[in-house]
């Protein structure tokens, strides 16, 4: 498009009292002979919008500078439909935070409306991507149980199409095992419904096909595009669809593996919680070696789970499952001695009143953290430590003990392919370079036999949960359109299982709408440029294709990068890696920060005014800088701060530009990464440290010291934090002395 | 087709999980409203330092939230606004709201001046009374919208007019009075969460009358940069740095007297609280005493590491009493340890009780009949046709789970949207 640039600083909230705004806009005018440049003293009043407005309709104007506030407020002002807009952060982040009428102040703003004239001058108007094929709508839900089902269930409701693909000849999973269940209101137990009632609902349903006995041989496209190829009795049948539910669901913690003291194996009278479900189905709970009815029982929790050696993490719901069970002996037999033993009882919500309706049907609780279980053929004993009588209690001559053992996904199984990758290469093959890249757990668990670079499965985080980092965002996932529900999530009961199937099919239905359109998906939902590649100078150096936090991008038998756009988050990690700078936006490419970079105005070094170009993450370090200015923290003048999709777009040759230019500094501003991380692109900032790691042969090459560029963990709260970080990097490039690069 | 007015949906609440319906459900491609009582977005996860068990910042969350806010059309929101009354059925109901006066119009860029001219000082309910902050104010550091607010206390007073004449915007309008708005939606999410329950209520703790007995949400705020210490944690009564803490869980939770239900989230919060003061105070000595720590799933792993350390002592027994000791500086907490079945005194300088979550619905209903259960959270998901409770609306929850259930509510609003 043909662009005309207007310029508009507004005077407005101190603006106009702390710079000169006539000089101001000397930079737009006569540096850069802008042919639109107004001011006004309130932009963002309706005269302020009005006077834009006016500016496109009968002057042409369609790359527009607003030099005013943050872009996170008043971005309803100054939305200018096909118009590229670039904001001049002079309130918050100038004005707000240097000393009015300084010289310096003057020169950050000049610089900073140098820079985004640079910007718009780079950006073109996004196109959004359409893919070659035609959008499918449909959703694959893969497993066919509670959360499955539900998740097929509510996405139909809402008018889609779902295909759903179950292992076991019947639907219903585990739960079609289970036959009273305990979940809302908690008062009591009841006869399972829910799994019979969705069985006929699904089966009935003209929008839901249903594949029994099968299983998903592979997954090739992305979101709108997947091509699914399902196996059922050795024949194949191909479904296209939008976006995919993945509620593949959990195993039973194996009881032979438990410590021997659990006495599991020892006499057909022990057994797990599952065992019991399967046992007592319909009728009474009997003795298992004979048949005979039973007197005494003992449940004994956490069997293999809250431990270091079996599963380290609590399965949420065996507490609330043994009460259930325990409450139904009684309801058969209020005579019959029922025990629990635990070491935390834990009944959250309004599982509580199931704990307190246990108590009142007479079951006992012993707390103790190390139960024994005394079995052979003629006796069966629990020998426990009781933390509330101090006393030790032996439960002689019980009928039945059952072992509460926790959920592991199904993700769990199957060979980790990290493990794979690190077979060194054969005699005579090119060693890849070392990349150093953590690579993410991915278990070959043959759920969903994806066709991507990074592995066929989701990746998985601690103990193989494909479960989002994200407290904030529970379905995030680091493979674009494809969304874990239920057990195989993270262990939960009934109530949040139809939450959980509910709220995944919410995200495919929403993915699917927003790549229909072509737009981006959470977090940059709605960002309708796209990655392009520059195919004829790549290199072949995979960078992009192992880098990718979402797997994105697939590659060729010659290593060439086969981007996929639908899959593709937007992050611009992949720009950040590319060495070879091929990998552009239409609104954010590695020209257009480069010659933002260039704009920067470097005095000679006798004026004694170092240059830092700050690098920042645009979601926190950003904001938390906006927020240093609205409690008007005063920082460092020297610094030009331009933020970034996320700091793993950071291309290393900004660095350079930067440095060869005589800047003194380049500060890296990102998000916690590590066990925590905060990263909402997963690995961008970590990848930035990696890559910042290496720079240090660029600096060599300049002749320069590693000391002037900095990576630095800020999060959005570090707001009181930042000015003294700031000024302290200053002072120690004031230590290291003037870039000898300066006026080069 | 149709009309589509009424293939808009309301969510009542703009906590995390109202937020995250309306904004789910708006980037299917749908109108929602959004309806908040205070005068901005976020609810009770702002007033948070951190999350367990990341320990991040809630403000990165709801950046990227009202990120997404920004960049769509097709959310409305409005804040200081309350549902009248909810009227007809699925598909086509008729919605009436109260919005409050905020006395600050849209003119308002947020530039300060009407704080700077602004001398009287009201009492801060962002952090839970515990400082005072300007009558004209930004409700926080991160409000949005970025929008100041008169309390009404300034509109009464002589000094309105002095405030008025401070913004250089005309954006302060005095006169400001409740406006009635009339929406026609499809379908109603109602997440209107939960408040803390009230610590005056547990007689033997003697919050309200010892100043060094907090709660787990005030500690929340006296963590952070924007509370009142500047998030340094000090003992309100003389502000001196706190050498032993005690947190005593289950306060009123567990407890028929008060809330039966367990909250769920509590031992980690406290355990969470903990981490914060030992951050600040590595010598401090620190107490928890609990009936069972519910660290459910791999919150575990969160307890593994707080139980590390060695300066905290977890203490299984309910504290009975919480009295002043003689030289007035200590609180002495009387337990019984259940585990020694003695009667133990411990003194310490600060007390946080880890008080639960009381559904706000068990005091504000709706304005229709839905069932609620004995506690008053709604009973089930599908409140009524048409009517969908989400969050801690309908079951205590932590932030994770409220989302997720926030998302579930969406995808129920646009079923009773798209079946028309």
């Amino acid at each position: 498009m043909e662009k005309k640039t207007a310029v508009y600083v507004c005077s407005g909230c101190g603006i106009g009292d702390a710079l000169n705004i006539d000089q101001l806009m000397n930079v737009a005018t006569e540096e850069k002979s802008v042919p639109i440049c107004r001011t006004d003293a309130n932009l963002c009043s309706q005269e302020g919008a009005a006077m834009i407005k006016e500016d496109i309709a009968k002057e042409g104007a369609n790359a527009l500078v607003i030099a005013a506030c943050s872009p996170r407020v008043m971005y309803d002002v100054f939305n200018f439909e096909n118009c590229i807009v670039d904001r001049v952060n002079l309130r918050e982040q100038v004005v707000w935070c240097q000393k009015p009428g300084e010289e310096d102040t003057q020169m950050m703003a000049e610089d900073y409306l140098r820079m985004a004239l640079a910007k718009v001058e780079a950006m073109e108007l996004p196109v959004p991507f359409k893919p070659e094929e035609e959008i499918s709508k449909d959703i694959l839900v893969v497993g066919g149980g509670l959360a499955g089902m539900t998740a097929a269930m509510e996405a139909s409701k809402a008018g889609y199409q779902v295909v759903l693909v179950e292992k076991e000849v019947e639907l219903g999973g585990f739960q079609k095992k289970v036959g009273q269940i305990a979940t809302f209101p908690y008062k009591d137990v009841k006869d399972n419904q829910v799994v019979s009632d969705l069985v006929k609902a699904v089966t009935s349903n003209p929008k839901i096909k249903v594949y029994t006995g099968a299983s998903v041989e592979k997954t090739v496209g992305g979101p709108g595009v997947f091509q699914i190829s399902i196996k059922q009795n050795g024949t194949s049948a191909d479904h296209r669809c939008g976006a995919i539910v993945m509620a593949a669901g959990w195993q039973p913690y194996d009881p032979r593996k438990l410590d021997k003291k659990l006495g599991f194996g020892a006499s057909p009278n022990v057994i797990t919680n599952a065992l019991f479900e399967e046992k007592f189905f319909e009728g009474e709970v009997t003795r298992p070696s004979d048949g005979k009815p039973v007197n005494k029982i003992a449940f004994l929790q956490c069997a293999g789970s809250r431990d270091p050696h079996h599963l380290p993490y609590c399965s949420t719901v065996c507490c609330t499952t043994s009460l259930k069970q325990a409450i139904k002996i009684k309801g058969q037999n209020p005579e019959v001695e029922v025990y629990v033993v635990y070491k935390e009882m834990r009944t959250p919500g309004q599982a509580e009143d199931l704990y307190r309706k246990a108590q009142e049907s007479g079951v006992l609780f012993i707390r103790c953290q190390d139960p024994e279980v005394k079995a052979d053929d003629s006796q069966l004993a629990v020998e426990a430590d009781d933390e509330l009588s101090a006393e030790k209690i032996v439960l002689e001559n019980l009928d039945l003990v059952v072992l509460a053992t926790g959920m592991v996904p199904v993700t769990a199984f199957g060979p980790d392919i990290s493990k794979e990758l690190v077979a060194e290469p054969k005699e005579g093959e090119k060693k890849e370079e070392e990349l150093e890249v953590p690579l993410d757990i991915i278990r070959r668990s043959k759920i969903l036999n994806l066709e991507y670079r990074q592995g066929p499965e989701m990746p998985a985080l601690r103990y193989d949960f494909p479960d989002s980092h994200f407290i904030c965002f529970p379905y995030e996932t680091r493979r674009t359109g494809i969304y874990a529900a239920g057990c195989v999530h993270r262990p939960m009961g009934i109530g949040s299982t139809l939450e959980d199937g509910a709220g995944a099919a919410m995200k495919a239905i929403q993915c699917i709408e927003l790549t229909s359109r072509g737009a981006a998906v959470h977090p940059r939902a709605g960002d309708m440029t796209y990655p392009e590649f520059a195919m004829q100078r790549c290199t072949q150096c995979k960078r992009c294709t192992v880098e990718c936090p979402f797997g994105a991008i697939n590659e060729d038998e010659k290593a060439n990068p086969l981007p996929q756009p639908t899959r593709c988050r937007r992050c611009g990690v992949c720009m950040g890696a590319c060495p070879e700078r091929i990998i552009s936006f239409k609104n954010y490419s590695v020209p257009m920060i480069g010659s933002m970079v260039k704009a920067i105005n470097v005095p000679e070094e006798d004026e004694e005014k170092p240059r830092i170009v700050v690098l920042a993450c645009e979601n926190d370090a950003y904001a938390a800088l906006d927020m240093a200015g609205i409690h008007r923290m005063t920082h460092n003048p020297w610094v030009r701060v331009i933020p970034m999709r996320c700091l793993g777009s950071m291309n290393l040759v900004w660095i350079a530009d930067s440095l060869s230019k005589g800047i003194d500094g380049v500060l890296l501003l990102g998000c916690q990464h590590g066990d925590d991380y905060q990263c909402h692109f997963i690995k961008g900032s970590e990848l930035a440290s990696i890559r910042l790691s290496k720079v240090s042969e660029t600096l060599n090459r300049l002749a320069l010291e590693s000391d002037r560029v900095r990576f630095e963990t800020v999060s959005i709260i570090d707001y009181a934090k930042l000015p003294a970080l700031l000024d302290e990097f200053a002072e120690k490039l004031v230590e290291i002395g003037p870039n000898p690069f300066k006026g080069w | 087709m149709a009309n589509t007015e009424t293939q808009s949906i309301l969510v009542v609440g703009g906590g995390i999980s109202g937020l995250t319906a309306a904004i789910e459900a708006a980037e299917a491609g749908y109108d929602t409203y959004l309806v908040e009582k205070n005068p901005y977005l976020g609810g009770r996860v702002a007033q948070l330092h951190n999350y367990f068990p990341k320990l991040c910042p809630p403000y990165c969350g709801l950046e990227i939230n009202f990120r997404r806010i920004r960049a769509n059309p097709r959310i409305r929101f409005f804040t200081m606004a309350e549902v009248v009354s909810i009227a007809g059925d699925e598909g086509n109901f008729d919605i009436t709201l109260r919005l409050n006066p905020r006395y600050v119009n849209e003119k308002c860029t947020c530039c300060g001046k009407c704080a700077e001219a602004c001398t009287m000082e009201v009492e801060n309910a962002f952090n839970y009374g515990m400082d005072k902050r300007k009558a004209a104010y930004l409700p926080h550091d991160m409000a949005f919208p970025a929008r100041y607010v008169l309390d009404p206390a300034l509109v009464k007073s002589g000094e309105a007019q002095k405030v008025k004449d401070s913004c250089p915007y005309g954006a302060i309008d005095l006169n400001m009075e409740a406006k009635t708005v009339n929406l026609k939606v499809g379908s109603v999410v109602w997440a209107t969460g939960w408040k803390p329950y009230d610590a005056h209520k547990l007689e033997t703790y003697g919050f309200g009358e010892f100043p060094d007995v907090i709660t787990n949400v005030m500690m929340e705020r006296m963590a952070a940069w924007g509370g009142p210490t500047q998030g340094k944690i000090l003992r309100p009564s003389d502000g001196q740095p706190p050498q032993t803490v005690a947190f005593v869980q289950c306060a009123g939770s567990r407890d028929q007297n008060h809330l039966p239900f367990c909250s769920g989230i509590c031992c980690l919060a406290s355990m969470k609280e903990a981490t914060y003061v030992r951050e600040q105070y590595p010598d401090a000595k620190i107490y928890i005493f609990f009936i069972d720590i519910r660290a459910t799933d791999r919150l575990e792993d969160f307890y593994t590491k707080v139980k590390k350390d060695e300066n905290l002592h977890f203490f299984k027994g309910k504290v009975a009493k919480i009295t002043q000791d003689p030289s007035g500086k200590g609180l002495v907490l009387r337990a019984e340890d259940t585990t020694k079945e003695s009667l133990q005194e411990i003194t310490v300088d600060l007390v946080v009780l880890a008080t639960g979550m009381q559904p706000n619905t068990s005091d504000s209903p709706l304005p229709v009949e839905v069932p609620y259960d004995d506690y008053g959270f709604v009973a089930s998901q599908s409140a009524k046709p048409g009517i969908y409770a989400a969050g801690t609306t309908r079951t205590p929850t932590g932030v994770a789970e409220a989302v997720q259930d926030g998302t579930a509510a969406a995808l129920k609003a646009i079923q009773s949207i798209a079946r028309r």
